[in-house]
């Protein structure tokens, strides 16, 4: 139920629905999108981001909030661990107990690898668990990966890495059989079909979806598969440096225990990095729908051993973040409310645009929305568009959005607000790294050896913006990439000597760069405590 | 403006405003949350908090990060519950209610309070579930758990030990694999994959010019 002040705007929004319903927006032309991004989107305000002073990236731009954490302090003294006594010795070791690194951990296992995952928090707190709406994959008689092709990479812009979107393409529909077959339930009808819907800027029906639980019951059969396996987990410990061995490569991360604070040394002959994203870095000052361990530590960790990154200054700012109520602001709500049928209207319950545009193109709009054009509907945290919900019981009829969409009922519902009878609250929130570590197509950065990359952390896959339902995929198809690739790599590798010579070698040129900071970083985990001492 | 309230976590009591869920109330109150702190978003499970109202008798379970405070919540979080999880392998396990027998025969210990029913942080029927998985009907187990977000709420209040959110998860790997039915198309095409029938067209798109790339994403179709 809500308050009285918003009535108003609801009444207009039901007058409308019936003729908004059978509306067909428009959709923009380049050219409208082009400018629509220059004025409003988050990544061409140019004051919010600064070049690189240091490092494999120095010059490029990246956000001020992530080039104070890349360019800040070891959290550890390089002289001060012993690296002659590890206390865990493996053929690969994950860090980052996500989609990727359990994809990873599971085809590494496979290869006969010893494998170990190290993790933050716990196997599965991660934003793959948050993943609502679906997973891209052209399977269908109408689709093709090429078709695919053409999707993704339009909508980022034509600058993803042909090499690697092709991986993704190509290997997407096998990445849906893998995970068919260790007993993730996808939506199908009952001869087997997948049912499928459209997220934004694809031109085929290819999202596959477990009700808008998608990630959470890939993550959790992945995890059930890691622990079947006895595939060792370290969790509630970070990795705070990758350690490299005397030739340069990498050879295995210092471990922090999160909670005791002891130092750990872990060797390997191969390291995957999937540590996820960067939402809770909040920049801009944005909200986010990301989980709690959501800090860039693997751009930290990469950065320093000298790989590169590529597109870091290009983040994802969901469309549809929750606007209202104020307990669950900047929480997702999945774009698969849109692909149900439900429309973006403004205060006066107009459209204002086709709901399936891009995210980034869809994010400006509401910006533009509540900005310029003074069309937002005003909350206590701001300001924001309606997201007409019972559009989608109107158009497939009563129960669609229990059966379809239950998440997105319990999440409003707890707050009293029935989303099958009233329209919710958005608002753009922060949601994907488009960019990160630079990787070529086996999943290795292109220039620090035996150091892999999987998922969010890497860059490029997507180009400057990522499609609804490619993220999934590509946690799944790089993170068995990277897992199969080390699986291999490990059996010729043998590891020199252990050092931590480049933590060092990056705290000089900080020094050396004039730069005076008193953060240290990766950063772990955001502050949100109230500073009760003032 | 928020009303203060008084919660008391852990027995302590603090002032907090009413309008935070008690994860930020925590937070309000100064600590610095590495347990029991995951998603903040209702779908990790790690949030899961027992809490009773002064002056009311029953025990109440909630995700921490879902649930607004109220005065006089007596709070204690549960970041943790010794869930027993079998090993098994996937490839190998009877599509009968054996399986259960074999792995979690505790489940026939059941005895029917439907205290994890009324413990369930998602408002699931727990209880019928387990029921479904006693019997072997995976489908409708997997079907009535499938908003499972394992907090372990449901196993601390069992008098049986059951580990209910993993006998859960066990019918749906079952459901996924081997009940639901096989995908026809998703065969053909992975298939047409490895033979290489779209080999051709992919080389084209990695070898054009941009602005080809451009006029093809522009002018290309969408299906209604």
């Amino acid at each position: 139920m809500y308050s009285e002040k918003f009535q108003k705007s609801i009444a207009l929004v039901e007058a409308a629905r019936a003729k908004n319903i059978a509306l067909e927006p428009a959709r923009m032309t380049a050219q409208q999108k082009t400018d629509l991004l220059a004025e409003y989107h988050p990544d061409y305000k140019q004051d919010e981001f600064e070049l690189l002073a240091i490092g494999p990236n120095k010059g490029d731009k990246v956000p001020k909030e992530l080039a104070a954490t890349l360019q800040a302090h070891s959290r550890i003294c390089p002289n001060c661990v012993d690296l002659e006594n590890p206390d865990y010795d493996v053929d690969v070791l994950v860090i980052g107990g996500g989609g990727a690194g359990s994809s990873a951990a599971i085809e590494a296992h496979e290869a006969g690898a010893n494998v170990m995952i190290v993790t933050k928090l716990r196997i599965g707190d991660a934003n793959t668990m948050m993943a609502e709406g679906g997973i891209q994959a052209a399977d269908k008689p109408n689709d093709s990966p090429a078709i695919h092709f053409v999707d993704a990479f339009g909508g980022g812009h034509f600058a993803a890495k042909r090499e690697l979107l092709q991986k993704l393409v190509c290997d997407a529909p096998e990445a849906i059989k893998w995970l068919s077959e260790l007993g993730v339930e996808f939506d199908k009808t009952e001869d087997g079909t997948m049912v499928t819907t459209h997220g934004g800027g694809t031109s085929r029906k290819r999202m596959h979806a477990a009700k808008d639980y998608s990630g959470a019951e890939i993550m959790r059969t992945l995890r059930d598969e890691v622990l079947n396996r006895n595939i060792p987990v370290v969790d509630f410990t970070s990795a705070i440096e990758l350690i490299l061995d005397e030739n340069g490569n990498a050879a295995g991360a210092v471990l922090l225990n999160m909670e005791t604070k002891e130092l750990l040394v872990a060797k390997a002959k191969t390291v995957i990095i999937a540590t996820g994203g960067a939402g809770r870095m909040h920049y801009q000052g944005f909200p986010t729908s990301n989980h709690y361990g959501a800090t860039a530590d693997g751009l930290v960790l990469g950065y320093r051993a000298g790989a590169k990154l590529l597109y870091a200054e290009t983040l994802q700012y969901h469309p549809t973040g929750a606007a209202y109520p104020e307990q669950i602001f900047g929480a997702l709500v999945t774009e698969k409310v849109r692909s149900l049928g439900a429309k973006l209207v403004n205060v006066n319950g107009e459209v204002f645009m086709h709901p399936l545009e891009t995210r980034d193109v869809s994010a400006a709009s509401i910006i533009r929305e509540c900005s310029t054009r003074g069309n937002g509907v005003e909350t206590d945290q701001g300001l924001a568009v309606w997201l007409d919900t019972p559009m989608i019981e109107a158009i497939g009829g009563e129960g669609t959005i229990e059966k379809r969409i239950p998440a997105m009922m319990r999440m409003f519902g707890k707050y009293g607000i029935d989303i099958r009878k009233e329209p919710i609250l958005v608002y753009p929130t922060l949601h994907y790294q488009n960019g990160g570590l630079d990787i070529t197509p086996d999943g290795m950065t292109t220039n620090v050896k035996n150091l892999f990359v999987a998922g969010e952390a890497v860059g490029g896959i997507h180009g400057k913006n990522r499609l609804m339902g490619n993220s999934l995929l590509d946690i799944i198809v790089f993170g068995r990439i990277a897992g199969k690739s080390a699986g291999a790599v490990c059996k010729n590798v043998t590891v020199g000597k252990l050092t931590l010579d480049h933590v060092a070698k990056f705290e000089k040129e900080i020094a050396d760069a004039g730069i005076v900071t008193d953060a240290v970083s990766p950063k772990l985990l955001p502050d949100y405590t109230r500073k009760v001492n003032g | 403006m928020a009303n203060m309230v008084n919660i008391f976590l852990f027995g302590k009591k603090y002032e907090v405003p009413d309008n935070l869920t008690i994860m930020n109330a925590m937070e309000y109150a100064g600590y610095q949350l590495v347990r029991g702190c995951g998603c903040r978003n209702g779908f990790c499970g790690a949030c899961a908090t027992i809490y009773r109202i002064k002056g009311d008798k029953e025990l109440k379970a909630c995700l921490a990060c879902q649930t607004k405070v109220e005065d006089n919540m007596y709070i204690a979080t549960l970041p943790f519950f010794p869930l027993v999880k079998q090993v098994y392998d996937i490839n190998k396990v009877p599509v009968t209610e054996t399986v259960m027998m074999q792995l979690y025969p505790e489940i026939y210990a059941c005895i029917g309070c439907n205290a994890c029913t009324k413990a369930c942080t998602q408002e699931l029927n727990v209880m019928q579930y387990i029921a479904y998985a006693q019997r072997g009907d995976f489908e409708k187990c997997a079907e009535e758990s499938f908003d499972c977000v394992m907090c372990g709420v449901c196993s601390s209040r069992c008098p049986a030990g059951i580990s209910h959110p993993q006998v859960a998860m066990l019918a749906r790997r079952i459901n996924g694999k081997y009940l639901a039915p096989d995908c026809g198309h998703l065969n053909d095409r992975v298939r047409e994959i490895k033979d290489g029938t779209f080999n051709e067209l992919i080389e084209a798109l990695m070898q054009k010019p941009i602005d080809e790339m451009k006029e093809l994403y522009n002018t290309r179709e969408i299906e209604k």
